[in-house]
């Protein structure tokens, strides 16, 4: 056992200490482009580019980094997918890191003037396979501003060959002027702080990353990195805005265009201040932000696009990634979609799962692997490794080969990890993507009075649904789960029965409300699960804003409420509310009081039943394990049975043998051949031999050390003799043997329960010999105990002589055919010695056989009719104590004494 | 002579199949200081934590701090659950071991078990009784606490619906109520490691200490383990990762994977250790 322990230290200790391959080394470059609308603009984009861990020529991938952040927030993933053998270009955009230029928010005339030219600098590396000459096979992978990067250059760059872009916009007017009505961004709601945020952290080093790359920090927004510091230092053109910490100080004070700006390009600075001032979208800058939009390219993308979008999130939720779906799809061009459960507002961003899930795409699409067998399934099987190794919260190990099957795939609650107690994702797969209206739909009433809601003046304070860059503190521990907060009178609530069934949705649903008052008024209507406790739960913390003109006859509007994917279960409630105020949107500042009601009953709930969580069923060690271990138990036990019927194979044979002897069954005991070592192969019992007849009284004789209680032990089937046999009544005695039911036996001092009275000890003792109450004799055997009053109390209390007499009245409950006796006079008083010698003669003289080991060769002589004599486990002599007496003459004369005939016979003699 | 007894050798009156009865065994048992004291103990706590919770102030922030010992107090369902919780790491442990760990050492140390195996009552049987009987007792030690904490929870709390730690959702007491009976099933079955484990080690040693410390220190040893993240998956398979599986049977939304898992591992780990204890003593020389 310790030796397999040690194994297995010894073998964890090796896995754990041995040396893994070196991660890819980058070799970082610096990276001239021209840009600007005219072609004029010279930037230097600092870059880093990673050859592939495989050699040779190898796909490329371009790995875009989210907003505020730099290249190197990305080195991790770029790593990884240069160890599965793509050559991997990280650049930090301009404006970004120690890029210069300005940003210019993914514009066509700049960052994707910029990625072309990345993309010619990739065509030139001899890592790379080349599709033609000049033209790469790429792809481009990136989060939030490195998505839409990867979306704009798609649409601009028809060398590009596959596409990964996450959690990213399709419209970043509507992102941040969603109306919920659908009457476009004009009319829209400004998201005010996620816009101030957003557009803050390019003005200075707020945070390291918004969303750096695939590896999504579920930190987000809410982990300050040692970047930031306060008063923006380092704005200026070569400082490493959102850098790692080796910032510079500001050399000299920025001007007033670079404290309003920061690396803003000033366009899209004064649009900013513009739209943020009023919060209302001019035309214009709604023209100015589509140009960073893919809603600009419609059709324009025509690849291969795998969208991951995150359901937490409320910056660019998951309708953006269904508008991105469909403009896609519509080409005709392959497109999957995935819904993380982490997004812009924190939750689980699965870095490991979705990292798994883009080289999965770029397997398919980039390295085709048919033409690449090797590569691929090498890169297969090593994402598998780190996904493997991994583990832990993250991912459920039932999706780690299902990711690249599904088109559209939901990251869903799977409970809790029993163990750690941490929340678990399940990754629900379905064949197609749905769209946000769902593959089905139900309808469910939802009921209320009309209620009069107020706008408060200032519009504070606010309903809290999420905050930007704090979503993670509001929420619980990762899961779908939001707590919101509404103010009294600032919101109308309108609630369903309980639900008969659990309701799976996913989508967005719809409902009907109408708005009755005066003037324009700025609504945020959400859906909420209610258990009936105090906590009702706001899925994904997300709310849809809507501007509607209310009129006294109460305007109808549709509101298409916040996409989710959540069970609702059977006995909540739905609670739709609708809410004057959100802290993170921009609401009017005059007060104004409105009446709020539904317009139709139903709320139109979306659903994709295509959607198969994948089988949550047992893991197939959890059946699996418990077979193999009663197998292997039935066969520990089976093994062992076999042995000891092979034991007793041996003793019946020794019975055929010794059956011929007449009259067997009647001598009490015979021995024969009996053998015993000790563990350090000593002979305890070497060759004994000796039969006992009925009706002695048999002396077993011997100095400490002979064997005697060896013997009697091997007698009782305590121990396994190695060699020979022992025979009571002709029967082998084999542990447990029926036959020892017609032996008494005190060997080796008395043995009872200490805290049950002496009487209670022999009564159990006799029940649990399971023969009749009747036959136990129980009466002869006290008065030979002769304990009187000490009967009835505990044991413990007993002195030693008192104990050595109950455990001889135990011997000899039943009146058994042969008595076995060890010893039975230790700690006896001469009386009482005395009457046991009668007891035993009594005893014997009805038929019955006694044996007695001693030491007190007095007691012997007096009490036995036979003796055996032992000496170094051998038998010395035996039979009657008179032959031994009479075969002896004492040297001095007189009559001969057991003790003399004793030494002389073990050769002591004096 | 019987006929039957003649083929034998044995008494009359003698059957293998009626040595050593259940009720025999539980007498034998029943009546020592440290059965007494333990179950003293398990039915006794219940009540100190009723009168524990009295002391301290009542804390006004249940919104933020939804643990399970915040929401003690609510009612007897969530007084049990915490009961159950703060005892099956250790308390139930302990007295696992206990009732399984000295039921042979305690025969061979006082020398009592050979004569019983010389009276005599098989190897197998003496060992398959004692492990029913030591089974029971300690299945009645972990029934015993909850129940006894749940009718301590209800007189001092009342009988309110059940509140889930996190999320302070609340659920019907009476929907509670089976699950509960859930609840100690799987507590019962996740001690059977212990349970078995020291049985083992009561077959293989004198010392009744020996076999109660042996098991009770396997527990803490894997309790360590558990803790240590960089062993990754590894720790599920070990033998007290799953015991606290049982929370997610109050939850809202009941989950059973864990549970399963746990039982799984559970009777892996029980079914070996018992045919190991049986083939151990079944071979066994008996010094004692």
């Amino acid at each position: 056992m310790a030796v397999a322990l040690v194994i297995l230290v010894a073998g964890g200790l090796t896995w754990a200490l041995w040396p893994s391959g070196a991660p890819a080394k980058g070799q970082d470059v610096a990276i001239p482009v021209v840009d600007g609308p005219a072609g004029d603009q010279h930037v230097t984009i600092d870059a880093t580019f990673f050859p592939p861990a495989s050699g040779g020529k190898a796909p490329a991938v371009l790995l875009a980094h989210g907003f505020g952040g730099s290249k190197e927030s990305v080195r991790a993933q770029a790593e990884r997918l240069a160890d599965q053998g793509y050559a991997v270009l990280t650049w930090s955009a301009r404006g970004f890191g120690r890029s210069t230029g300005e940003i210019a928010l993914n514009s066509p005339d700049y960052e994707v003037k910029d990625v072309r030219q990345l993309v010619d600098w990739l065509a030139k590396r001899p890592e790379v396979r080349l599709d033609a000459g000049g033209d790469p096979r790429v792809g481009i992978t990136g989060g939030s501003y490195g998505g839409a990067i990867a979306l704009m250059a798609a649409a601009y760059d028809s060398r590009i060959d596959a596409i990964a872009p996450m959690v990213t916009w399709y419209d970043l007017a509507d992102a941040l002027f969603p109306d919920a009505t659908g009457r476009g961004p004009v009319n829209g709601v400004f998201k005010k702080m996620w816009a101030g945020i957003f557009f803050s952290t390019g003005n200075g080093p707020l945070s390291p990353g918004l969303s750096p790359g695939g590896g999504l920090t579920s930190g987000g927004l809410g982990s300050t990195g040692p970047g930031s510091t306060a008063g923006g230092a380092g704005n200026g053109p070569f400082s490493s805005g959102g850098g790692r910490g080796d910032m510079p100080p500001a050399a000299q004070p920025m001007t007033a265009q670079q404290v309003r700006c920061g690396r803003f390009l000033p366009a899209i600075c004064d649009m900013y201040q513009t739209v943020a001032e009023t919060g209302r979208a001019t035309p214009a800058a709604v023209e100015l932000l589509r140009r960073s939009s893919p809603v600009s390219v419609q059709g324009k993308i025509r690849i291969p696009t795998l969208l991951v979008q995150g359901q937490r999130d409320s910056l660019f939720p998951l309708g953006q990634a269904d508008a991105n779906a469909r403009a896609i799809a519509a080409t005709g061009a392959p497109v999957e979609v995935a819904w993380i459960n982490g997004g812009h507002d924190g939750g689980d961003s699965e870095p490991d799962w979705a990292g798994d899930r883009v080289s999965d795409w770029f397997d398919r699409w980039l390295k085709k692997k048919a033409d690449a067998p090797g590569a691929g399934g090498a890169a297969a099987g090593s994402a598998d490794v780190a996904g493997a190794a991994s583990g832990g919260a993250a991912s459920g190990g039932a999706d780690a080969g299902g990711a690249g099957a599904a088109a559209f795939t939901v990251s869903r609650d799977g409970g809790r990890d029993p163990g750690t107690r941490r929340p678990v994702i399940v990754h629900a797969t379905g064949g197609g993507y749905p769209g946000l209206s769902g593959s089905a739909r139900t309808t469910v009433a939802v009921a209320g009075p009309d209620q009069q809601v107020a706008n408060p003046p200032g519009g504070s304070p606010a309903a809290i649904s999420s905050v930007p860059g704090f979503g993670g503190l509001l929420s619980g521990v990762g899961g779908n789960v939001g707590v919101a907060l509404d103010i009294p009178g600032q919101a109308a609530a309108f609630e369903s029965a309980p639900l008969p069934r659990s309701t799976q949705v996913t989508g967005s649903p719809t409902v009907q409300i109408r708005v009755y008052g005066t003037g324009e008024a700025t609504l945020f209507a959400k859906l909420y699960d209610s258990s009936g406790g105090a906590l009702a739960v706001l899925p994904s913390s997300l709310v849809a804003p809507l501007r509607v003109t209310a009129t006294e006859a109460g305007t109808p509007v549709t509101v298409t409420l916040p996409a989710i994917d959540r069970r609702f279960d059977a006995g909540h409630r739905l609670r739709l509310v609708v809410s004057t105020t959100d802290l993170g949107y921009a609401t009017p500042a005059a007060p104004a009081v409105y009446r709020i009601g539904l317009a139709s009953p139903g709320l139109t709930l979306p659903a994709d039943p295509a959607l198969d969580a994948p089988a949550t069923g047992p893991a197939w060690w959890t059946w699996a394990m418990p077979l193999a271990a009663i197998v292997i138990a039935a066969a520990l036990l089976l093994a062992g049975r076999t042995r000891l019927a092979e034991r007793g194979d041996r003793g019946n044979r020794g019975e055929s043998r010794t059956e011929t002897e007449p009259g067997h069954d009647d001598v009490p005991l015979v021995i024969t051949g009996l053998g015993k070592r000790y563990s350090n192969g000593e002979k305890a019992v070497d060759g004994l031999s000796f039969r006992v007849e009925k009706g002695q009284v048999l002396g077993l004789l011997g100095p400490n050390g002979a064997g005697k209680t060896t013997t009697m032990r091997m007698l009782m089937g305590l121990i396994l003799p190695d060699e020979g046999e022992i025979r009571i009544f002709g029967h082998p005695v084999v542990p447990g043997a029926p036959v020892l039911s017609r032996l008494g036996s005190f060997v080796e001092g008395p043995g009872f329960l200490p805290h049950l009275t002496g009487r209670a000890n022999l009564e159990l003792y006799w029940q649990a010999t399971g023969r009749p109450a009747g036959d136990a004799h129980l009466e002869e055997a006290l008065e030979i105990a002769g304990l009187g009053g000490a009967l009835d109390r505990a044991v413990r209390t007993y002195s030693q002589g008192m104990r050595q007499r109950l455990a001889i009245a135990q011997a000899m409950l039943g009146l058994p055919d042969l008595l076995v006796l060890d010893e039975p006079t230790n700690g006896l008083d001469p009386p009482q010695i005395a009457e046991m010698r009668r007891v035993l003669k009594a005893y014997a003289a009805r038929g019955r056989t006694v044996i007695i080991s001693s030491h007190l060769l007095g007691e012997v002589e007096q009490t036995c009719s036979h003796v055996v004599v032992m000496h170094r486990g051998r038998l010395v002599s035996a039979g009657p104590v008179g032959d031994l007496l009479g075969a002896t003459t004492s040297g001095n004369g007189s009559g001969p004494r057991l003790e003399d005939v004793f030494l002389d016979l073990i050769g002591e003699s004096r | 002579m019987t006929p039957a007894t003649k083929t034998t050798g044995a008494a009359a009156g003698y059957a293998p199949g009626r040595t050593l009865p259940l009720r025999v065994e539980i007498v034998r048992q029943f009546r020592r200081r440290r059965t007494i004291a333990m179950f003293g103990l398990l039915l006794a706590l219940p009540w100190i934590l009723v009168v524990a919770f009295q002391f301290g102030p009542q804390s006004g922030n249940q919104q933020n701090a939804l643990r399970l010992s915040d929401l003690a107090t609510e009612g007897g369902l969530n007084f049990a659950a915490f009961a159950l919780s703060v005892s099956a790491s250790f308390l139930l442990v302990v007295a696992v071991a206990l009732f399984c760990g000295d039921t042979v050492a305690s025969e061979a140390s006082w020398s009592s078990l050979r004569y019983l195996l010389a009276a005599p009552v098989p190897r197998d049987r003496l060992l398959r009784q004692k492990l029913i009987v030591a089974l029971g007792y300690s299945a009645a030690a972990v029934t015993v606490l909850p129940v006894m904490a749940l009718v301590a929870g209800t007189l001092a709390f009342g009988w309110h619906d059940i509140r889930v730690p996190g999320t302070g959702e609340v659920i019907a007491a009476a929907d509670v109520l089976p699950k509960f009976g859930i609840v100690i099933a799987y507590a019962l079955v996740s001690q059977l490691v212990v349970a078995s484990l020291a049985f083992l080690l009561s077959v293989s040693t004198d010392s009744p200490l020996g076999a109660v410390g042996g098991a009770v220190g396997l527990v803490i040893v894997s309790s360590i383990l558990q803790a240590v993240e960089a062993l990754g998956s590894i720790r599920e398979f070990l033998p007290t990762f799953w015991n606290t599986a049982w929370l997610d049977a109050l939850a809202p939304r009941p989950d059973y994977s864990g549970m399963v898992k746990g039982v799984a591992l559970s009777v892996t780990y029980s079914a070996i250790l018992i045919a190991l204890a049986f083939r151990r003593f079944r071979r066994k020389d008996v010094v004692s």
